[in-house]
């Protein structure tokens, strides 16, 4: 049986991150990735837009994973398995997983780090009503069809969702020659970025429509249309207002859920709000020596915050493998009047600055964020505007800590 | 013209306008909003994404090493399109120079391989 | 042209377990398909329930092959590698219910099934999750859950074993008297048959109406269901229904054979023109969880992972299982609603004895078995290790949801009906019957098979023709709209 002070499950840009973190700080590693090469998700995101914050200019998807690629396979420092799947993990960190060239593996893991990503939600997971017929798809399945296999889904476009990935799809395929007609977006908001809005819509005259969503669909082996409705503030559609609009595709793009299955029926504490673990500062969840980072922790907007976040985590992971990461008692993060969560959601007491990760529950103008800590204020921040698409953080002092800290928003 | 801003989350409604030479950006929350609105008025320009195709199949992604101005965007889609890559190619690779006239440079993003 | 002795028209349960039961027979057989697979119509979406049997009217049809096919699951399921569970049902009743549950008991009785009149405590010891309002139930230890569709290939995959044909996306566009048989025509060519079986489903009518054949009105009702996450298993453990009404049996929560968690269904009559639609409707759903509600409230409805609808065809209130009178060696199984699934098997049996007895023909002395397909999921350590020591693919998950490694893809493209869409590669296995609904490998099932059948992306289809997936190649149509 191999072993490794630090495993990493999954080789997308938050364990890369978290390989180079560990690695840095003396550990060996090793990465485990269920594709044939290194980089995930951003291997179909040809788009621009990544790296300005951690690297300072604007690259490709495929060029953010291919730096961070480069350094994880610069010395042979870190031992990357490719189409290794992990089949399970055990509380004292055995990782058993399989691959066609090395078979069933089981590696005795100093510490784990949980990169595994996210994966989309599916028109089943929104009960979407009518036919089944080819032309539904996430956005990111149309996405790697078109980027990676060079495969165009349809010419006639309904987009359900203003995700990200659905407002980067609508330029994509539009950019393939689809006419994409409508992107409709149940909330009175979109989850993406401003920047994609105007970038991948507006430029493209492509219509946005808010409180509206897609009630059902038609066709039979292809499909033929989809019917939209208003809907009211309980999100419940006005069918008396129902329209029919002929496409060949829909493609949702219905929100991103933390790809934590190897988790069930584990003693990892989950937050019902992020569904992914519940961690502290160093990214550790309630099982010692198993962290988490990336999109299996909370769903990123940004991928720079991604491998920040997971650079953390493998060096700490490392530091529990040497028996060097400082326990201690921790204190809880607790969100509320306009916060919908905070993580890390546990820190603990002493020393520097800790970066808490938030997002808000609606858009919110002029607000000041505000860390207590029992009756007293640790850390204010007026902010210009706020949205639940948009990650936000705050640093607070350590030293401040003395007990359970809140995170709210006031006028 | 009308447009939105995209320097931060707040997404203020741009009005610009151009009277007698002079350009008036309003509905701008902060400087870098005027400074946003006066480009995309004069002279809006995109980095633009996408694939060429290889001779023999397959895709490689790409993109203009430059932002190219925005009514451009569609002459370089259609140069895109008739392109056929034949030869192997590694990022940052410059495949095309100038393409369709531009100013840019058409950069792989990714490695192909010839099938 | 090509003469068989038979030719089954219908590729559902029904179909294929008389397809089986026939190649049990020295005869030269053949399925007729009009689908790009078996099990496409209401043998892909029913509630996969094996009734115990008390439900049905004595002396029906339906209470005689219910209780003969429901005996035959243990042994056909081992047989065929089919997933099945005999976990027992319960009728759920409210106070007041029980002069109702004592009707269903007594037919049970009758019936000659296993059955038992429960109380809230032994409900549940059962069912924790029960209703409170639940008091007595109708307790069927019998009663199991089964994979309706795997039940179906590997009926056809076991009949082709033994030498039956199967021809799919072949639709039967004639037929007519001819030399002591029949002339049967499709839209791809012409046979000769000594005898047919009209085992067409919802489209039974049409086959019938081609030869000349009258048929009694038939009724469709469709169905919704919600398929739930296998992270919630264990919130239901045997088949929960209600009190049955006009409309059938009612809206049931069940374990699946495989894992997963039922609801459903509903019943709504549509025009036989929408009997093969299968459109889901909101309505529809709301009256799932509704039902669901009266009887396991603790259902997690933040865990489906798919919706899906059926249609029921039924002929008046039994099954009819009879060789025409007008034309001899032409046999109809018309309306084989619920309980046909639990049916199914007897009822081959039944109709290849008639046929053979027709025909007489000679039994083989023993039938092929159906080898087992490699589940990893399923194997032990050592043997997921021989395997992938032996073929790599085994090794390499495309599926990560349900784990389902490219062999067994493999497999499955290249089993003896073989699959050829995604959508039948997925019965097969699994893949993307989990959690993400393919979000993840459809793509690269779909690069399997365009390699495994040698045509481009462009042609991988879902299922039937016209459901190419993504049909164009990207740069192709620039311009052009």
């Amino acid at each position: 049986m191999e072993r490794f002070d630090v495993v990493i499950i999954g080789g997308g840009p938050a364990g890369m991150a978290a390989a180079l973190g560990a690695r840095e700080s003396g550990a060996s590693v090793a990465i485990l990735e269920r594709d044939d090469r290194l980089g995930g998700i951003l291997n179909q995101c040809i788009h621009n837009g990544f790296g300005l914050h951690y690297f300072g200019e604007e690259l490709t998807g495929p060029e953010y994973a291919k730096r961070f690629r480069d350094q994880v396979t610069k010395d042979g420092g870190i031992k990357v398995f490719l189409e290794a799947m992990v089949l399970s993990l055990t509380e004292d960190r055995l990782v058993r997983a399989i691959s066609p060239t090395a078979g069933l593996l089981e590696i005795e893991a100093g510490s784990v780090v949980l990169a595994m990503g996210c994966r989309e939600r599916s028109a089943g997971a929104i009960a979407l009503a009518g036919t089944r017929p080819a032309g539904i798809y996430t956005a990111g399945m149309a996405q790697r069809l078109s980027n990676i296999d060079g495969y165009l889904v349809g010419k006639e476009v309904v987009i359900l969702g203003s995700g990200d990935i659905g407002l980067i799809m609508a330029r994509r395929m539009t950019s393939e020659g689809a006419k994409v007609k409508l992107v409709a977006e149940i909330m009175p908001f979109s989850s993406g970025l401003k920047r994609n809005i105007v970038q991948c819509l507006n430029d493209y005259d492509i219509p946005l429509r808010y409180s509206t969503t897609v009630t059902r669909v038609a066709g039979e082996g292809r499909l033929v249309g989809v019917y939209v409705a208003p809907v009211d503030d309980k999100m419940v559609p006005d069918l008396s207002r129902e329209e029919y609009i002929p496409c060949d595709t829909l493609l949702l793009s219905v929100g991103l859920i933390p790809e934590n299955d190897l988790l069930n029926g584990s003693k990892v504490e989950m937050s019902r709000v992020t569904s992914g673990a519940v961690v502290d500062e160093y990214r550790q969840t309630s099982v010692p020596g198993v962290f988490s980072a990336g999109n299996v922790l909370h769903v990123h907007d940004l991928v720079d915050n991604v491998s920040e976040e997971a650079f953390v985590a493998g060096r700490s992971a490392a530091g529990f493998a040497r028996g060097e990461l400082s326990g201690g008692d921790t204190v809880n993060v607790l969100p509320s009047q306009g916060v919908r969560y905070a993580l890390p959601q546990r820190i603990h007491k002493g020393e520097g600055k800790i970066k808490i990760y938030f997002r808000v529950d609606k858009v919110y103008q002029g607000r000041t964020v505000v860390v207590k800590c029992g009756e007293e204020v640790i850390r204010k921040k007026k902010t210009l505007v706020m949205a639940p698409g948009e990650m936000q953080n705050i640093e607070i002092d350590a030293s401040l800590v003395t007990g359970d800290v809140s995170i709210y928003t006031e006028e | 013209m009308n447009t939105t801003c995209i320097m931060c989350p707040m997404g203020c409604s741009l009005t610009i306008e151009e009277i007698g030479g002079a350009i008036t950006v309003k509905g701008n929350g902060c400087p870098r909003g005027e400074k946003y609105g006066r480009a995309e008025y004069t002279h809006p320009e995109r980095v633009v994404t996408t694939l060429l195709k290889g001779a023999f199949g397959g895709v490689v992604s790409v993109k203009t090493d430059r932002p190219i101005p925005k009514d451009k965007i569609g002459d370089l889609l259609a140069w895109a399109a008739s392109y056929r890559l034949e030869r192997a190619v590694s990022t940052g690779d410059v495949i095309e120079e100038n393409a369709a006239d531009t100013g840019a440079n058409i950069v792989a993003t990714s490695d192909f391989i010839m099938k | 042209m090509e003469r068989f002795d038979v030719i089954v028209i219908g590729g559902g349960v029904v179909g294929t377990a008389v397809l089986r039961s026939l190649a049990a027979y020295k005869a030269k057989v053949l399925l007729l398909e009009k689908s790009s697979d078996v099990a496409t119509g209401a043998s892909r979406a029913n509630s996969g329930i094996v009734h115990a049997g008390y439900d049905a009217e004595t002396g029906t049809k339906k209470a005689y092959f219910n209780v003969k096919g429901a005996a035959m699951f243990p042994s056909l399921t081992r047989e065929l590698h089919v997933p099945y569970r005999m976990v027992g049902s319960l009728v759920a009743a409210k106070e007041g219910g029980l002069p109702a549950i004592k009707a269903l008991y007594e037919r049970g009785v009758n019936n000659g099934v296993k059955v038992e009149i429960i109380e809230r405590e032994k409900i549940e010891a059962l069912e924790p999750n029960i209703a409170p309002d639940i008091k007595y139930a109708l307790y069927a230890p019998e009663a199991g859950v089964v994979s309706p569709y795997k039940l179906t290939i590997a009926q056809a995959d076991h009949a082709v074993v033994n030498g039956a044909e199967i021809r799919l996306e072949e639709k039967v566009v004639g037929i007519s008297e001819s030399a002591g048989g029949y002339l049967v025509v499709t839209d791809k060519a012409e046979y000769h048959a000594s005898y047919v079986v009209n085992a067409a489903g919802a489209g039974a009518v049409e086959i019938n109406a081609l030869l000349g054949e009258s048929t009694p009105e038939m009724k469709h009702a469709v169905g919704d269901y919600y398929i739930l996450d296998s992270k919630a298993a264990g919130v239901v453990n045997t088949v929960v229904f209600p009190l049955p009404d006009e409309k059938g049996k009612g809206i049931l929560v069940a374990p699946t054979a495989d894992g997963n968690v039922i609801l459903g269904p509903t019943s709504r009559v549509v025009p036989h023109d929408e009997a093969e639609i299968n459109a889901v409707t909101r309505e529809g759903l709301a009256l799932v969880r509704e039902g669901v509600g009266k009887l396991i409230p603790k259902v997690d409805m933040r865990s489906v992972i798919r919706v899906y609808a059926g249609t029921r065809t039924a002929v008046g209130g039994d099954f009819i299982i009879e060789e025409s009178c007008k034309f001899k060696n032409y046999f109809m199984l018309l309306g084989i609603c619920s309980p046909g699934l639990t049916s199914a098997p007897a009822i081959g049996e039944y109709v290849a004895e008639k046929v053979s007895a027709a025909l007489h023909l000679q039994k083989k002395e023993a039938m092929r078995p159906l080898p087992p397909r490699f589940r990893l999921t399923e194997a032990s350590d050592e043997d997921i290790k021989a395997k992938i020591a032996l073929d790599p693919s085994y090794g390499r998950i495309v599926c990560r949801c349900e784990k389902v490694t490219e062999g067994e893809i493999l497999s499955a493209i290249h089993s003896p009906l073989p699959a050829h869409t995604v959508d039948a590669v997925k019965r097969r296995v699994r893949a993307g019957m989990g959690r993400c609904q393919g979000g993840f490998c459809r793509p690269r099932v779909m690069e399997i098979l365009s390699r495994e059948l040698s045509i481009p992306l462009s042609e991988v289809r879902l299922g039937d023709k016209g459901s190419e997936i993504a049909p164009y190649e990207v740069k192709d149509g620039y311009g052009k709209i």
